[in-house]
């Protein structure tokens, strides 16, 4: 092949993403984006100019090589594409999918100055697929085993990553999770159709050849403490993630139909209710009713979503700001519209009304404009006085955020942790106020994003290993 | 996998199970329960764990089946393995030395409240226990409280065992007869709980309650075991399970139990088509 200029690069235009057709997809859980052919992904590769000082992996929380192994797919070398991934980061089918590219590596991306940035995102996710589907997911060598014992807390993309990162430098790991299974958010937020649990399970198995332990059901705090740990390990990793639904405190909030958005989710994603009764986990009543989910970020989007799959009749968005502000990635909210999601903007609810069984029949929903700019440079949503629409609502799914579990700050007073409840680190390296303890992830910086709670695990796995060669300093 | 080394039962549709859970079995207090899943496709329980053994690292549940899962976990015997078991979850029962403590269980919740009985006689309270059926066959494990307990009463609805009336009949009975009562632990089906609770309150009686929302994880992550109390919202899995009796929201409690009501019938059948439910949820809401 011949060698591209830079100006026939910039002309080729970005290979959209294979997606199932939004009619049929809202009716299953099968994944919506397809991926790319093997030629989509080489011609997508030859877009990238392969900048000299490329700002692309700047934009990358965990720095990821972008035009190296950008050029291996470009080169069709498609292995060594994924494993340059894995340089940087464990899991690069999962980041592949959920990203927020559009805002890390491709929103600063030279390409997309002009036009639209290269794909960086799907290729990561053609890489790390085509590596798992021809030759396995393939293990990297670890070092000569250290002896020293690291427990890791959480088995979410955090405590993952920072497992990968320590079993390669040849300690010996051991991730402790309160579920059944290992994936944290991504198992149980993420759904099927944006993120199959059989990809995540994979890469689970891959850093369980390589070497790192799960002990599922034990939740740390409860059985064994994080004292009790640092008794037996020499260093703790604490990534217990931002699992503690808020409420909109509004009456009504406790009748049936109402749900967190967590609850609602692992019901659906964990526990597979959505095939009940073949699972035996129950799902209350959503086919033909009418839905709404409160919020506006990744997981209304996923909640909406899943309303779809199980047959709502009607599956709306209410988020008192507009689209502009809304936290969702642009690809799911792209994404819920094509399938029909109704968006009700600048509305936000009073009460939930119920019946004389506690179950939920209505609501009242007040209509807001844009007033005067916040603390955050936002305009504030204010309510048009009288302006309330009565809606009919079977199901309520309240997607608003998560506060920060109080099962370790609870059983570790010494453990220093902001009014929130966030676990206080020095970011360089993510050592907490306690000796042998550090902290990363959700748990740290509040609901965040994957890649975010990957790259705290890998400057913890680095300032572990680093703390582990001598263990008088912290 | 965990190992179930003894399963017998010791009620109608009751059974007792001893499990091989050596680190739960260490560190579990008074009060506290675990989550367990029977099998791959299985639905995640809440359990009290009734008793423990640090010698043999087992820990004990007692099971009244009632629905799909806890009939497909009576259907185990001993030999056979839960697949997974967390625990110990919850608060541990605040335990004190109040005086005279009144102990009162009915149906299953006897099993659930077997262990504070024990622990509030293990720091010296006088403990008196109140354990009700609807007939002899259901006052369970009576013989075991006897062994630790000062007074022993059971009761049953129909008068074929003890006391003929409602476990707040004996209670108010004991008061009447110039008990002075401390403290009140009452676990049961929720009329019954409410009905201690309006015993007690207008005479100030300390009384707590166990709470058994539907939960989930048991962590405090996903907030489907919320409950109102003292018009507040708590997430019982962390925040409990005991609470206040005089400030819970029982009506809430009820109805929020029943917003799986459809499905579980549907669990139901599949488990097995016989024996009318409509039995079955008398058993466990008791008494009128
Ligand atoms: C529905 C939803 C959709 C999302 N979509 C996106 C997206 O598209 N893109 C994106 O980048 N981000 C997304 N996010 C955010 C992202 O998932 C999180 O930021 C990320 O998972 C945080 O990782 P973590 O490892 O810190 O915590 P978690 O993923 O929350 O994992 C923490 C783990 O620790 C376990 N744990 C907690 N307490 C204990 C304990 N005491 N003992 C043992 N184990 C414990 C938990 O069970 C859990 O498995 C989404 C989040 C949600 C909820
Ligand atoms: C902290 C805690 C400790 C518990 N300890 C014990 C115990 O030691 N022994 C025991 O037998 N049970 C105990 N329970 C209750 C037990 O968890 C439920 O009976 C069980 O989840 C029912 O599951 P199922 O699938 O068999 O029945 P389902 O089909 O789910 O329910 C059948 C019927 O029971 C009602 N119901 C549903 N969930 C509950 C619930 N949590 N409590 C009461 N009624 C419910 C339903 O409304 C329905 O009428 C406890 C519950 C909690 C929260
Ligand atoms: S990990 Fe995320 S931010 Fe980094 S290169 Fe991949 S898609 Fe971009
Ligand atoms: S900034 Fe864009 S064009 Fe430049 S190296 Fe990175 S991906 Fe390639
Ligand atoms: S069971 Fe999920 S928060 Fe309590």
């Amino acid at each position: 092949m011949s060698e591209l200029t830079n100006k026939e690069r910039m002309k080729i235009p970005r290979n959209p993403m294979i997606e199932q057709d939004a009619k049929e997809r809202a009716s299953n859980f099968k994944e919506v984006n397809l991926g790319y052919t093997e030629d989509m992904a080489v011609e997508e590769a030859q877009r990238c100019i392969q900048c000299k000082k490329p700002l692309c992996i700047a934009g990358c929380p965990v720095m990821v090589k972008i035009p190296e192994f950008i050029q291996l797919i470009a080169d069709r070398k498609f292995a060594e594409a994924a494993a340059k991934l894995k340089e940087d980061n464990a899991l690069p089918a999962v980041c592949g999918r959920v990203c927020p590219q559009e805002e890390q590596c491709e929103l600063v991306c030279i390409v997309g100055k002009k036009g639209e940035p290269v794909a960086i995102g799907n290729l990561e996710r053609f890489a790390a697929d085509w590596e798992r589907t021809h030759t396995g997911i393939q293990i990297p060598e670890s070092e000569k085993p250290t002896g020293n014992k690291i427990a890791i807390v959480g088995g979410g993309p955090a405590g993952l990553s920072c497992a990968g990162d320590l079993v390669q430098f040849g300690h010996d790991v051991t991730v402790f999770e309160a579920l059944h299974e290992i994936g944290g958010v991504l198992l149980y937020g993420i759904p099927e159709f944006r993120l199959p649990k059989s990809i995540v399970k994979e890469e689970v198995d891959g850093l369980r050849k390589a070497g790192v332990k799960f002990v599922k059901n034990v939740v740390i705090g409860l059985g064994e403490t994080v004292d009790e740990l640092l008794a037996d390990y020499d260093a703790v990793f604490l990534g217990v993630g931002a699992g503690l639904p808020y409420f909109m405190n509004i009456p009504g909030e406790e009748l049936n139909g109402v749900y967190a958005a967590n609850d609602y989710l692992t019901r659906v994603n964990l526990m597979k209710a959505w095939d009940f009764p073949n699972s035996d986990t129950p799902m209350y009543e959503v086919k033909d009713k009418v839905v709404a989910v409160f919020g506006g970020g990744n997981t209304a989007m996923d909640a909406v979503r899943i309303a779809l799959r199980l047959g709502a009749k009607r599956a709306m968005i209410c988020y008192r700001r507009t689209e502009a502000e809304m936290p969702a990635r642009v690809e799911e909210i792209k994404h819920a519209k094509e399938e029909g999601v109704d968006f009700m903007l600048l509305a936000s609810p009073l009460e939930f009304l119920g019946d004389e069984t506690g179950t939920l029949r209505s609501m009242n929903l007040q209509k807001m404009e844009l007033g005067e700019p916040d603390d955050s440079g936002r305009r504030r949503p204010v309510p048009i006085k009288g302006d309330i629409e009565k809606i009919d609502l079977d199901v309520a799914v309240i997607a608003i955020g998560n506060g920060s579990n109080p099962i370790i700050s609870r059983t570790t007073p010494d453990l220093k942790v902001n009014k929130w409840g966030n676990i206080l680190v020095d970011e360089t390296n993510m050592k907490t106020n306690k000796k042998g303890v550090f902290a990363g992830g959700d748990i740290v910086t509040g609901g965040a994003t994957v890649i975010l709670a990957m790259g705290a695990g890998r400057t913890a796995a680095a300032a572990i290993h680093e703390y582990l060669a001598d263990k008088s300093k912290w | 996998m965990y190992k179930i080394v003894e399963a017998r039962f010791i009620g109608p549709e009751v059974k007792l199970f001893r499990i091989e859970a050596p680190k739960i079995a260490e560190k579990r207090k008074a009060g506290q329960f675990i989550i367990l899943r029977v099998h791959e496709n299985g639905e995640r329980i809440p359990l009290t764990i009734a008793d423990s053994s640090t010698k043999d690292g087992t820990i004990t549940i007692i099971v009244q089946g009632i629905g799909g899962t806890t009939q497909q976990l009576n259907a185990l015997e001993s030999g056979d393995s839960i697949l997974d078991l967390v625990g110990p979850l919850g608060k541990a029962s605040n335990i004190e030395n109040f005086g005279t403590a009144v102990v009162i269980g009915g149906g299953v919740g006897t099993a659930i409240a077997f262990p504070t009985a024990k622990a509030l006689k293990e720091v010296g309270n006088k403990v008196i226990t109140i354990v009700g059926g609807r007939s002899k066959d259901y006052v369970i494990l009576e013989n075991e409280l006897n062994e630790i307990c000062d007074e022993v009463y059971p009761t049953t609805d129909d008068g074929s065992h003890g006391f003929h009336g409602f476990v707040t009949q004996k209670l108010q009975e004991l008061i009447d007869g110039g008990e002075k009562i401390d403290f009140v632990l009452a676990i049961g089906p929720i009329p019954m709980m409410k009905a201690v609770a309006d015993v007690t309150r207008p005479l100030n009686i300390e009384t707590v309650v166990s709470l058994n929302p539907i939960m989930v994880d048991g962590t405090g992550m996903c907030g489907g075991c919320r409950a109102i109390v003292d018009n507040k919202t708590v997430f019982v899995c962390v925040d409990g399970p005991e609470f206040d009796a005089h400030k819970v929201d029982f009506k809430n409690l009820t109805n929020r139990n029943h917003m799986y009501s459809i499905q579980e019938n549907v669990s139901l059948e599949k488990v097995k088509d016989h024996k009318c439910r409509v039995d079955k949820l008398a058993e466990k809401e008791g008494m009128k």
